[in-house]
């Protein structure tokens, strides 16, 4: 191992994965090496024998719950937005044809105690209960602005400036009342918190608009989501295998590796007694302690259940949003479900979660208005996790680090880390528009 | 995917196991493309091959290692919904016996119970160099329920005789009625619509 490379990469995460992927087909020599014997770092999907190791080591799955191998439960759940930036990367790729996707069945918000579909299409949202008949005129108003609203075009700009007018004001202009703008900034922006009422309205335009295009974006869906079968696991591993036909090097298992820095600066990692030199290091925040903070705290309930969650329709997929103020938080509630029709659990099985971010000393605690929506639960565990960021861009010491991953429910704000890094490490912009010319086909 | 019926044409994905230098590659591209080079590069780019056997109704979707069977990475994704799989070793060369061996274990713990397994004993052109038996192999195979072909890549023998075989022991699968919220496309352009005013 004592050859040297372009550049060396630690930890099998999602984001760690698709940058080995992007830097092997930009033709550079990657090591990519993990302390565990899977894929996926801290956002794997682990079989219920390594989720028992985790949680309950010395002890066994009970047999009841059907074969270990046929779960695959996400640590980071999240769905994917059908229009957004994970999606164009996995086109842009070609790393599409490894994977298998279906759309998530539908999407909730908890209202005044009750849960109510969030409404997929014109019909739905005039019989939704979630507002009055003059409210539902004034929304409509709001969403036609937002859907015609063209940064580059002034004429559909209706005389606002959407980069100085806060969002707040926004709402204030189309007098929609508390309900409804709790519903569109949570359950339609989906904005963990009410942190960006007072931000310029431009970034939550183009949630909404992210929202609304994911929705349309394949026929027949009714919720802007899709998700992979087999679990989210199945991202790093597409991504390391398109890294892998690139010429990049994987290995697993590797307990003891660990970045050596001289004179503040990166020069290799270590391993086993031997350092494999590279200019750059790319990685999670576990691979660097000192050179990371803690940024959040995010507590997460995974539950395996024999029945879909209540008033969702029995759906085998799907979300229900808590939003803060309906459970008197600062940060809302998110609940995820998935099933044996993804491939995550065993035949008659679903899996749900419960994640927030974490506002008091008993985490757990402020999980319960999501869990009481479950229903009776066979096995729960739950993990307190801090987001760790980290201190510096990487251009310095060439150690580039990924944040943790964070309360939201979905890839947005990862990818925006992934193309940042991307950027900061390359020096280039990754045109995601543009399909990849050297993708590898098949004969015919 | 398992072996399933798309219309006429049944998809099944086909993987490649083996050490490495066993022809793995090379056994593919010849089956594929009619090509056999002398120094094949390491696994880089062809890592995803697609192959039509009209005459047996199937499509094969082939995935090569891409190298990572090297350091014992190769994610649970590669063995996932595989129909069929060839272990590839070289006649030439004892260990690569001993490594095919180890990969019917794992496929045995990771693949689906009904795939189709062949063994092929690859570099049968260098007849001089041979290092195992015919009889050796064919007995480790009729042991595990795989069938065995001597092949060359080189001289393309038994190359077509080994992949029709796996095409005829395929399970044929009975025309199934798709679920409800079946797969998506996501290569697909989005869907034309007219213009609407969003959600509420």
């Amino acid at each position: 191992m004592d050859e040297t490379y372009d550049a060396i990469v630690l930890g099998t995460g999602f984001k760690e994965c698709i940058i080995s992927g992007l830097l092997s087909v930009d033709g550079k020599k990657v090591l990519h090496m993990d302390r565990n014997s899977y894929y996926g770092g801290a956002a794997a999907s682990l079989n219920l024998t390594q989720l028992w190791e985790r949680f309950r080591p010395g002890q066994t799955p009970p047999e009841k719950l059907g074969a270990p191998r046929d779960y695959n439960i996400d640590l980071v759940p999240k769905f994917i937005m059908a229009n957004g930036n994970l999606v164009r990367a996995l086109v842009h790729t070609g790393v599409v044809k490894y994977l298998e996707f279906r759309a998530v069945d539908s999407s909730y918000v908890l209202n005044k105690g009750r849960v109510e579909r969030v409404p997929a299409t014109d019909y739905e949202a005039l019989r939704s209960p979630l507002m009055g008949l003059f409210e539902k005129r004034r929304a409509r108003n709001f969403f036609l602005y937002v859907q015609s609203y063209k940064a580059d075009d002034p004429r559909t700009h209706g005389g606002k400036n959407l980069q100085r007018m806060s969002m707040a004001d926004l709402y204030k202009e189309y007098g929609l009342d508390a309900m409804t703008i709790d519903f569109i900034g949570h359950a339609i922006a989906l904005h963990c918190d009410d942190s960006y009422l007072s931000q310029p309205a431009l970034a939550t335009v183009e949630k909404i608009r992210l929202y609304n295009d994911s929705l349309q974006r394949f026929a027949g869906t009714k919720s802007p989501y899709i998700y992979p079968l087999y679990g989210l696991g199945e991202l790093p591993q597409g991504f390391a295998r398109l890294g892998a036909v690139y010429g990049a090097t994987y290995m697993l298992t590797k307990p003891d590796a660990k970045p050596v820095f001289e004179g503040g600066k990166f020069v290799g990692v270590a391993s086993e007694g031997e350092t494999v030199k590279a200019p750059i290091v790319v990685g999670d925040p576990s691979y660097f302690p000192d050179r990371v903070q803690r940024g959040g705290r995010v507590v997460r309930a995974i539950c395996i259940m024999s029945h879909p969650i209540p008033n969702t329709d029995n759906s085998h997929s799907v979300q229900i949003i808590l939003p803060q103020k309906q459970v008197n938080r600062r940060s809302d509630i998110y609940v995820f479900c998935s099933s044996y029709e993804h491939n995550v659990a065993a035949k008659g099985k679903w899996i749900a979660f419960v994640s927030t971010t974490v506002e008091t000393q008993s985490p757990e605690q402020e999980l319960l208005p999501g869990l009481a929506l479950l229903g009776p639960v066979e096995e729960k565990f739950v993990e307190v996790t801090d987001i760790m960021e980290p201190l510096s861009s990487g251009q310095q010491d060439g150690a580039y680090i990924s944040k943790g991953y964070d309360a939201t429910s979905h890839f947005e704000t990862e990818m925006d880390d992934v193309l940042q890094m991307y950027t900061r490490i390359t020096g280039k912009q990754l045109d995601l528009e543009s399909k990849d010319p050297r993708k590898i086909d098949g004969d015919d | 995917m398992l072996a399933s019926d798309t219309g006429a044409l049944q998809q099944a994905k086909l993987v490649l196991l083996g050490d490495m230098g066993a022809g793995k590659s090379s056994l593919v591209l010849r089956f594929v493309k009619g090509q056999f080079f002398d120094y094949q590069e390491s696994t880089i780019g062809a890592a995803f091959l697609t192959k039509t056997m009209p005459e047996q109704n199937v499509k094969f979707e082939i995935w090569d290692t891409a190298g990572q069977e090297r350091y014992h990475s190769l994610a649970p994704m590669y063995y996932r919904g595989a129909a069929a799989a060839v272990i590839v070793f070289d006649i030439t060369n004892t260990e690569s016996l001993g490594k095919a061996k180890n990969w019917v274990k794992e496929l045995q713990r990771q693949g689906n119970p009904n795939m189709v397994m062949a063994l092929a004993g690859n570099k049968a052109d260098l007849a001089d160099a041979r290092a195992v038996t015919t009889e050796e192999a064919q007995t480790f195979a009729d042991d595990n329920n795989l069938f065995f072909w001597e092949t060359s890549a080189k001289t393309n023998q038994n190359v077509l005789e080994l992949f029709t075989d796996i095409a005829q022991k395929l399970p044929r699968t009975s025309a199934q009625p798709q679920p409800s919220n079946a797969g998506i496309t996501l290569s697909e352009p989005p869907q034309q619509r007219p213009q609407k005013s969003g959600c509420c």
